[in-house]
């Protein structure tokens, strides 16, 4: 299992993909918003997303678990 | 006007308050939770929490901010730029509660922000605008027909759009199929207007802007122009006044335009024309802004004035001084300091450990050492301003002045603005608005950011 973490502090814009959904290295699986600028946070690896810790108008710190990645 | 409110925040907001002190106007400064240890909250003469942290919960809270002014008396609310700055709407609700708006009236704004609006007065004015449609494109199939006769590349954009947001250039027919409904989307999410229309690509373009003024009396002024064209992601990061390589004859026609512009609206207070000019310094009207604009000390600077005083001056009935008793002299040069990784321009928020700025500039920005950057708003830490006699002078001591900068704590383009002010493409001032990404994929290998 493997834990996707926010690179930057700001605020959830879009959640792209689902709990059960397969992805792939380099998908887009969520949007920040910081500063104005609107971050795309890809997947470093491909896997199943087991769970999304976060949700759409929610604020993330630097190092938060955003998403949980299983086999 | 003896008191008024800034509807804005830090550098803006610290600038309006320093003419204010100088003219004994009284502030109020308004402020987010994250944003009470700045230093314009304790430089206002009062301070009002108006909200929490996101900007659509405080600073964008229109009623809010309104009842705060009414309740402390003020005369006059300054929107800065940015937020309400362009919003017709609070301009007219400012006016409504009986209280001055330090801006051109709702009307202007309102007329002036549907981008598609404007390039039909501007054709009207004879002002001459950049080839495109003249009405907002409904569908992919209209906007593929149009295409044929505008020709690629092209620029998809949002109407009501702005700062570089909703607009994206096509270079085929399979570019605008992709494109079409994405910045549909994005013009909705962001401007609540979907409306988007199309305009001809100007290949090396520089993007040259002329500030104009107007009063209550029918006078409209221009101070001259800017040339804005060092962007990244469509949005400026140096502007330099008087623009180089630009003949005295092109000057004084775009100038002349910029006026022709401000008379086709009856135009008050601070406002911006924007025109994007080709190689062979042919020039089209690309959109009015309707406030101070960031850059506007580069203008302060050649022309020796204060256009805050100016804007508060015509916004109580006084009257501008005539066109030829404005002169500029030397050269100056505005950079903006951003809190952002140098290689990709991805934000970097975080706490401002160290802030050395050193000599040799003007220096206008909102937070000082030991504040904290939140990513909450915009990435600005600063503006530098230099001046010089001459460019050469303005270029030299911008070098001196960005090898004596220290900031720790976050990421910045400090050592961006160190190797690029010394480029052959910056120093030869002749360059168009791809200068900056091209500069950075040409020595890729070289530089060390």
């Amino acid at each position: 299992m493997k834990e996707l973490k926010a690179s930057m502090a700001g605020t959830v814009l879009n959640v792209l993909a689902a709990e059960g959904q397969a992805i792939t290295p380099g998908q887009a699986v969520l949007t920040i918003e910081s500063m104005k600028m609107e971050i795309p946070v890809e997947a470093e690896i491909g896997g199943t997303v087991e769970k999304i810790h976060v949700e759409i108008g929610g604020f993330v710190n630097e190092g938060d678990l955003l998403i949980t990645v299983g086999e | 006007m003896k008191k008024i409110l800034i509807a804005n925040r830090g550098e803006i907001a610290r600038r309006i308050i320093r003419t204010c002190n100088r003219l004994g106007i009284e502030t109020v400064a308004i402020h987010s939770e994250a944003d009470g240890d700045l230093p314009y909250v304790s430089e206002a003469t009062e301070a009002v929490l108006i909200g929490p942290n996101p900007v659509v919960q405080s600073y964008l809270q229109v009623e809010k901010i309104i009842e705060e002014a009414k309740k402390r008396g003020v005369d006059g609310i300054h929107p800065g730029y940015g937020l309400l700055s362009e919003n017709a709407d609070f301009a007219r609700k400012v006016a409504v509660a009986g209280m001055t708006f330090i801006g051109p009236s709702s009307d202007i704004i309102e007329k002036m922000g549907d981008k598609i609006e404007s390039r039909r007065t501007m054709i009207q004015a004879g002002v001459p605008v950049v080839p495109g449609t003249e009405e907002g494109v409904k569908s992919l199939e209209e906007a593929l027909q149009e295409a044929e006769v505008i020709g690629y590349p092209l620029m998809l954009k949002a109407s009501a759009g702005g700062g570089g947001i909703g607009m994206v250039r096509c270079e085929s027919e399979q570019a605008l199929t992709q494109q079409f409904e994405s910045v549909k989307n994005r013009a909705k999410a962001y401007f609540g207007d979907d409306v988007i229309y199309l305009e001809k690509f100007i290949a090396d373009a520089r993007h040259i802007e002329v500030q104009i003024f107007g009063d209550h009396h029918g006078n409209l002024v221009h101070l001259y122009e800017r040339n804005c064209s060092v962007q990244r992601r469509n949005q400026k990061v140096i502007e330099e006044s008087p623009s180089p390589n630009l003949p005295q004859e092109v000057r004084e026609r775009l100038c002349e335009a910029a006026l022709q512009a401000g008379k086709a609206v009856n135009y008050t207070n601070a406002g911006t024309v924007e025109f994007i000019v080709d190689p062979n310094n042919e020039f089209y009207f690309l959109e009015m802004n309707t406030r101070l604009q960031v850059e506007h000390p580069v203008t302060e600077e050649v022309t020796g004035l204060d256009l805050v005083e100016w804007q508060l001056n015509v916004a109580d009935g006084g009257e501008l001084p005539a066109q030829d008793t404005i002169q500029t002299h030397g050269h100056a040069i505005e950079y903006r300091v951003y809190a952002e990784d140098p290689k990709t321009f991805f934000p970097s928020p975080g706490k401002l450990e160290k802030l050395q700025w050193g000599e040799g500039a003007r220096i206008e920005t909102g937070y000082e050492e030991g504040n904290l950057v939140t990513p909450f708003y915009d990435p600005m830490i600063s503006k530098v301003i230099i001046h010089g006699a001459d460019r050469d002078e303005a270029l030299s001591k911008s070098q001196a002045f960005f090898n004596n900068v220290t900031i720790n704590g976050v990421k910045t383009n400090i050592s961006l603005f160190k190797e690029f002010v010394g480029s052959e493409q910056f120093v030869s001032g002749d360059y168009a608005t791809a200068v900056l990404p091209q500069w950075m994929e040409k020595t890729k290998e070289e530089h060390t950011l």
